[in-house]
């Protein structure tokens, strides 16, 4: 058992508030996680540079002139905002592979890489870690959380969710993967990196690899219904909407609102209903083995045209 | 009328309350309000009481009911109903999977649709649905009836025994050892009966009735590979 949660706003005056719903449809969602919690937010903004949001155990000392180190690494400037275990990293665009081997070097780990997203996670309750990051303080466009319950491996910094599959691409999971082990040796074999026992990273990787190789997230998402074996609803963030898919089976519950303001997701009705209107909203539940996008964007992307 | 808000009174309290009805009971009538989904509401009842939640509920509302009435003024979470013995539930609102899993009498009505696995293992209890229902719906169901009056999803009553599926729409796939049957005389009897007690205006003559091939009851090993 994991909960999800996830709001696309349509309303713009909603923005400013955005970590603020997120956060309350987070912390209802503790029964169904309590071990670690994690959040994706999309701040909507874009510089032309790339944010990196990076992770360490032991923030100040890993932190500590780490914008010099970066900046000889990146051949350009480099910027952080330090938050807790996590710092958001401004880097010039093109960068992010050198920045990333000088940050494997100094053992700080990448929870995401982007333009706009930023992925917040830890161990512990979701209201202390909404706290220690102060996520009700966001603002943003859209975003996702998860709240763990471990099943397949330890719960860990690295176990929990979102995970990072690409540029402004995070995945969340509610299930549990069967098939993770073969998939991992095989994703290895093809050169993925993939560094814990998690059953989640493994789909993560799935996806990477599939678009890697040529194909859209709604692509790739729609082959994971043919190549994960086990149970899933995945909620999918992309930089300017969020995607679900559950598998054909469906055991892992999954309810939608939609208003005029705001798309929602909840692993369950509780998450939704301080949202406004949620009265009125359009509640219901996604299909199985179906794709479905929502898009910021006016004219659709080829990986939203493919979903 | 007795009133619950249950962010006051909580729900163990709540329930506790509606646990206390005797049989002979004078405070027939209840109304619950700002359930938020919360799970387990008014679960556990077995007493000719009338409770009314004013809004959606989560998990197991009105679980194990016995001879209560409860109507859930919203939508309703998954495995509501579960294992009703008697009684009646009517959800206005749609109802999430498995609803009135291994249910073995009383009835629940829908007004709006229910997901998957509804009336899985059903052992006697009649669920009426006034729109669709999901994929495999009543899976090994064996006793009871099931009315869809709008259509039913893949896998409709995969290995069923001896309950009975009237459909009115269409359904998407049959489940293993699950044939469309004969709609005699008797049939159109009880379904319009069915339907009366739901309070669904739909003419029995529409549907058509599904149930068990009966060649999956015992093991035979030339079905070896259907199992």
């Amino acid at each position: 058992m994991c909960g999800i949660v996830g709001l696309f706003l349509k309303d713009k005056t909603l923005e400013p508030q955005l970590g603020e719903m997120l956060t309350a449809m987070l912390i209802t969602m503790t029964d169904r996680g309590p071990d670690s919690a994690g959040i994706a937010i999309y701040g909507g903004e874009s510089n032309g540079r790339t944010k990196m949001t990076v992770q360490s155990d032991t923030p100040q000392t890993a932190f500590a002139g780490l914008e010099t180190t970066l900046s000889d690494a990146a051949g350009g400037s480099v910027t952080m905002a330090v938050k807790s275990t996590h710092a958001i990293l401004d880097i010039p665009a093109g960068s992010s592979a050198d920045v990333r081997a000088a940050l494997d070097t100094l053992n700080i780990r990448v929870m995401s890489r982007g333009d706009s997203l930023e992925i917040f996670k830890e161990v512990g309750l979701p209201k202390d870690v909404a706290d220690q990051f102060d996520l009700a303080a966001m603002s943003g466009t859209h975003g996702i959380g998860h709240t763990r319950m471990a099943t397949e491996s330890a719960v860990t910094t690295m176990g929990a969710h979102p995970f990072n599959t690409g540029d402004d691409q995070c995945l969340v999971h509610n299930g549990s993967l069967s098939n993770h082990n073969s998939l991992r040796r095989k994703l290895r074999r093809e050169g993925m990196h993939i560094e814990t026992e998690n059953d989640t990273e493994v789909g993560a990787a799935y996806l990477t690899w599939q678009m890697q190789n040529g194909a859209t997230l709604g692509e790739a998402l729609t082959s994971s219904l043919d190549d994960l074996d086990g149970f899933f609803t995945f909620v999918v963030g992309t930089k300017d909407g969020f995607g679900v898919v559950r598998d054909p089976i469906a055991c892992k519950p999954a309810v939608m609102a939609e208003t005029d303001q705001y798309v929602a997701f909840g692993s369950e009705y509780r998450a939704l209903v301080d949202l406004p209107g949620i009265e009125n909203a359009r509640v219901w539940e996604p299909e199985p083995a179906t794709v479905y996008f929502w898009s910021h964007a006016d004219a659709p992307s080829a990986t939203e045209k493919a979903a | 009328m007795q009133t619950i808000d249950l962010s006051e009174t909580g729900l163990r309290a709540m329930n506790k309350m509606l646990h206390a009805q005797a049989e002979t009971t004078n405070q027939t009538a209840w109304e619950i309000v700002n359930p938020k989904g919360a799970h387990a509401i008014a679960c556990g009842l077995d007493a000719p009481i009338e409770v009314t939640v004013k809004g959606s509920t989560g998990y197991y509302c009105a679980g194990m009911n016995q001879q209560a009435t409860v109507n859930i003024h919203g939508s309703a979470g998954p495995g509501t109903g579960e294992n009703i013995m008697s009684g009646k539930i009517v959800i206005e609102g749609d109802a999430s999977q498995y609803l009135g899993a291994t249910g073995h009498g009383g009835m629940i009505v829908v007004k709006g649709n229910a997901s998957s696995r509804c009336g899985i293992s059903m052992k006697g209890v009649n669920i009426v649905v006034q729109g669709n229902i999901g994929h495999m719906s009543a899976f090994m169901g064996q006793s009871g009836n099931l009315v869809v009056c709008g259509d039913a999803g893949d896998a409709l009553g995969d290995s069923c025994y001896e309950a009975r599926f009237f459909v009115r729409g269409t359904v998407k796939s049959l489940g293993a050892d699950c044939e469309q049957k004969e709609m005699r005389e008797e049939h159109l009897t009880l379904l319009q009966n069915l339907l009366d007690e739901a309070g669904i205006d739909a003419d029995p003559s529409e549907f058509t009735r599904y149930g068990s091939a009966r060649s999956l009851y015992n093991f035979d090993v030339d079905n070896a590979g259907a199992y």
